[in-house]
């Protein structure tokens, strides 16, 4: 018995005399290895994973709500609800049939209208789904278990759309959930996938809790990312919220917690050093660093000012900001696609390889007529990832010669201050710093940041006729040769219009304690396969 | 004495009125947009826009503080943008905790505050006099999270004897509930046992110097008897002052003090509005606050007449 035990049994004994029987509830030491205690990366703040698209949300959502098809860990998508598919020559009607046995938590039968009502919400808020939208003719229930898209035009990445992981995944819910607005929160969490959410127990900002869903039919391959059987082998996942990584590290030291989601690279050397803990690469698809400048105005309006910035920019000095000395965490990136992912490419990227040349970008710099006025950097300081890049930035544009305007503020103002088209004087901005998961440009399919369709695009709202031009030939690719020769011309293209700037590939660390078993690499953290013994 | 308890309590009105213009103005025109952090990073512009619509945020100023005082007036702080709950049971989930470490943290500070300063009065001049001053000294200049985090390191990591983190209700027991509160209480406790040291100090320096003190030792009466029935008492009113300002430093205190031991109080509630701009949050939150300190000094100006039979109302 070590000291806190017989400080608890004391203090145990002293509070059941003093008040008639307070103490603490006793957990058996199967109920403790039945329940897993998890940090994730941020809070779950909210809960509808159409409506709020954060990739915590999604994450939760997961567990809770199921997709027609899963995207597996070789990138490709797989029958998850759906059982079979049908698509005409012509590529214009899809007709899916659901599996049997499916069931939403209060014990309904998941039937096509509730299919139907989920895919219409979805499609309002997916960019995927927005552009089957724009070609659909109609999407309506054949029967309880059959379903059919109609389209004006064929859209081969259907089953992409309907299992990708970006955010918003295509979830299914409930007809009456599903009905709601789109840009109005469900109110009630009634899920189709193997975990239930525990509501009456969720304190946003600390606390979510998950219970195994016991009529859920696992499929019976084996799981694989968000595809195949999805067995829970834990009856209960608790979320625990830890603001402070030291926290945190210390709580997964002492066995408070079995899994912490994103340990920061400065605590990782001290978890290794623990022989109960294991450490290893979260998502093999990583991050991609970036910052954006505004195509809008003055410097950056000219193509020349965006690719002086290029010239000079060293990832190895974005990346050592970020993940310190580790270089098992960083690869360079000279292009805008996932690295180890089959569209990789570095077509045109050598504006971004080799010695840094500071003279050749001051030359540029010059010759798209900058006469020093201020360029407006925003950049969120309370976002580690954007704090480091933002200070390498400021120096860059320094050495090349640039009057740096530097706003240093927080992400909520961030996301407001970008969408902001007005000039840097009247509230807007020429410069802000952000990242993008890898999962999410492995391919253009939900890749908003690389469009150049100007008043449409992202942030900055670049206008590049050819990148979108080549955006469309991947859509409209046929096979994965197809596929691979648009992605090559497309990352040339946005890499000499300079849609954005790429600061390099980066990748982080999880880690839990050694009683856990079956934690896979991912895009985000999967439960099912996940066991613990006591 | 109730007629002037009434007056206070009413006059409470006029000022959180003032401090409901004051948050709702202050968050209007403070930059961000709880829209855009919804939306995600990979929404459109229009999609933000939209959302923004939604949740009747592109609305005039005085309509959208008009709906709120309305609703104000009604019993409702709203519902939170983001979690769609009623800021009621928000603050509801939070408040055990916050209260707790508060009222743990304030024990914990006139029982070690209070002698300390007694003694260090009584000594004055001598070592443990001196001892007790720098370990004042010390506990002001320690932020609270170093303090934090050294106690977890020494108490829950190194001996294992408390936890590092979390919250456990008291319906699930003294001891889970008390040990999740020593390591923050005594991290937050710090500032507050050295301020309330010195004042205590000084105020007893003050009345142990007065003609009645030296009467009652020519009395014969005993060193205890002196300093804290007769001296203490005299010299509690600027103590109590001091104690009654300090909830401001604990209610400031508590929002790092839940964030390095993962409490789940009103503190990180607060923060996480604040970054996220969950307006109607924020403003429930510091109206409860404002509430809160306005009653603490009603408490302080209630308890000087119980201390100084002079002082009426």
């Amino acid at each position: 018995m070590d000291r806190r035990t017989l400080l608890k049994a004391i203090a145990g004994a002293g509070s059941l005399a003093a008040t008639g029987g307070l103490s603490m509830p006793a957990l058996s030491q199967g109920a403790a290895a039945r329940t897993l205690r998890f940090v994730p990366q941020a809070n779950l703040a909210n809960f509808d994973p159409v409506w709020g698209t954060q990739y915590v949300v999604r994450n939760a959502a997961a567990m809770v709500w199921d997709t027609l098809y899963g995207l597996d860990a070789t990138l490709q998508p797989q029958r998850q609800m759906v059982e079979s598919e049908e698509v005409t020559d012509d590529g214009l009607t899809w007709t899916f049939r659901l599996r049997p046995g499916l069931k939403f938590h209060d014990g309904e039968p998941v039937l096509a209208k509730d299919v139907v009502a989920s895919l219409a919400r979805w499609s309002v808020r997916d960019p995927m789904g927005q552009m089957i939208k724009a070609i659909q003719n109609e999407l309506t229930a054949v029967d309880d278990k059959t379903f059919k898209w109609v389209l004006k035009q064929p859209y081969p990445k259907m089953m992409l759309a309907l299992g990708k992981n970006s955010t918003p995944c295509a979830f299914i819910m409930p007809e009456r959930m599903a009905q709601t607005d789109p840009f109005k929160q469900i109110t009630e969490y009634v899920g189709s996938g193997p975990m239930k959410f525990a509501k009456g127990e969720w304190v946003p900002g600390a606390k979510a809790v998950f219970e195994k869903f016991s009529d859920y039919v696992p499929r019976r391959e084996k799981a694989s990312w968000l595809a195949g059987g999805k067995q829970m082998l834990i009856d209960r996942v608790e979320w625990v919220v830890i603001p402070d990584p030291a926290t945190a590290a210390a709580a997964l030291q002492n066995g408070e917690i079995d899994w912490w989601e994103n340990p920061i690279p400065d605590l990782v050397p001290v978890l290794r050093k623990n022989r109960n803990i294991s450490v290893d690469i979260a998502d093999p698809l990583g991050n991609i660093g970036a910052f954006r400048m505004n195509h809008l105005h003055p410097p950056f309006n000219d193509v020349k000012a965006r690719r002086a910035v290029l010239t000079a920019l060293s990832q190895e000095d974005y990346m050592r900001a970020l993940v310190g000395d580790d270089n098992a965490l960083w690869k360079p990136l000279p292009g805008f696609f996932t690295p180890d992912t089959p569209l990789y490419t570095e077509e045109g990227g050598e504006i971004l390889k080799g010695k840094r040349d500071v003279a050749a970008a001051k030359k540029l710099l010059a010759e798209s007529g900058y006469t020093n006025q201020p360029v407006t950097c925003v950049v969120a300081q309370d976002q580690p990832i954007t704090k480091a890049q933002g200070d390498v930035t400021a120096d860059l544009l320094k050495k090349i010669g640039m009057n740096v305007d530097f706003v240093a503020t927080d992400w909520g103002t961030v996301g407001s201050r970008r969408a902001q088209k007005t000039p840097p004087g009247q509230g807007g901005w020429q410069m802000f710093h952000t990242w993008h998961a890898g999962a999410d440009c492995i391919s253009p399919a939900a890749y908003n940041a690389i469009r150049g369709n100007g008043d449409k695009a992202w942030f900055g709202w670049p206008t590049s006729e050819t990148v979108e031009k080549e955006v469309t030939a991947w859509f409209d690719a046929k096979n994965i040769d197809e596929e691979k020769a648009a992605v090559k011309r497309l990352n040339k293209a946005a890499l000499e219009d300079v849609i954005y700037a790429p600061t390099g590939f980066f990748l982080s660390y999880t880690a839990w304690r050694k009683n856990i078993s079956g934690v896979t690499k991912g895009p985000l953290p999967f439960f099912w396969g996940v066991s613990k013994t006591a | 004495m109730v007629s002037y308890i009434f007056r206070r309590i009413l006059s409470t009105m006029p000022v959180m009125a003032i401090v409901a213009l004051f948050v709702f103005s202050l968050l209007y025109i403070a930059p961000g947009d709880p829209a855009a952090v919804i939306a995600g990073d990979q929404a459109s512009p229009a999609d933000v826009e939209r959302i923004r619509q939604a949740l009747g945020l592109d609305r005039p100023f005085l309509v959208q503080f008009g709906d709120w005082v309305w609703r104000i007036l009604h019993g409702d702080l709203g519902t939170s943008i983001f979690t769609n709950l009623p800021v009621s049971s928000l603050i509801a989930q939070r408040l055990e905790p916050t209260l707790s470490l508060m009222a743990i943290t304030l024990v914990l500070t006139i029982l070690v505050a209070v002698p300390l300063g007694v003694v260090a009065a009584w000594k004055a001049g001598s070592l443990v006099d001196r001892t007790i001053m720098a370990f004042a000294v010390f506990g002001f200049s320690l932020p609270v999270f170093v303090v934090g985090y050294v106690l977890a390191y020494l108490f829950a990591l190194q001996f294992d004897w408390l936890p590092v983190q979390g919250y456990t209700p008291l319906v699930e027991g003294l001891w889970p509930w008390l040990e999740h509160l020593i390591l923050p209480a005594l991290a937050l406790g710090c500032v507050y046992i050295a301020l309330i040291a010195r004042i205590t100090r000084a105020a007893m320096l003050e009345v142990l110097q007065q003609d009645y003190v030296r009467t009652a030792r020519a009395k014969g009466l005993g060193q205890g008897s002196i300093l804290f029935v007769h001296a203490l008492k005299n010299a509690a009113v600027p103590i109590v002052t001091v104690i009654g300002i300090g909830i401001a430093l604990l209610i400031g205190g508590a929002v790092v003090t839940e964030s390095v031991f993962a409490i789940p109080g009103l503190g990180r509630l607060t923060i996480d509005a604040i970054l996220r701009r969950d307006y109607p949050v924020i403003q429930g939150i510091v109206l409860l606050f404002s509430f809160l300190y306005v009653l603490v000094n009603l408490m302080v100006d209630v308890t000087y007449t119980l201390v100084d039979p002079r002082i009426r109302y």
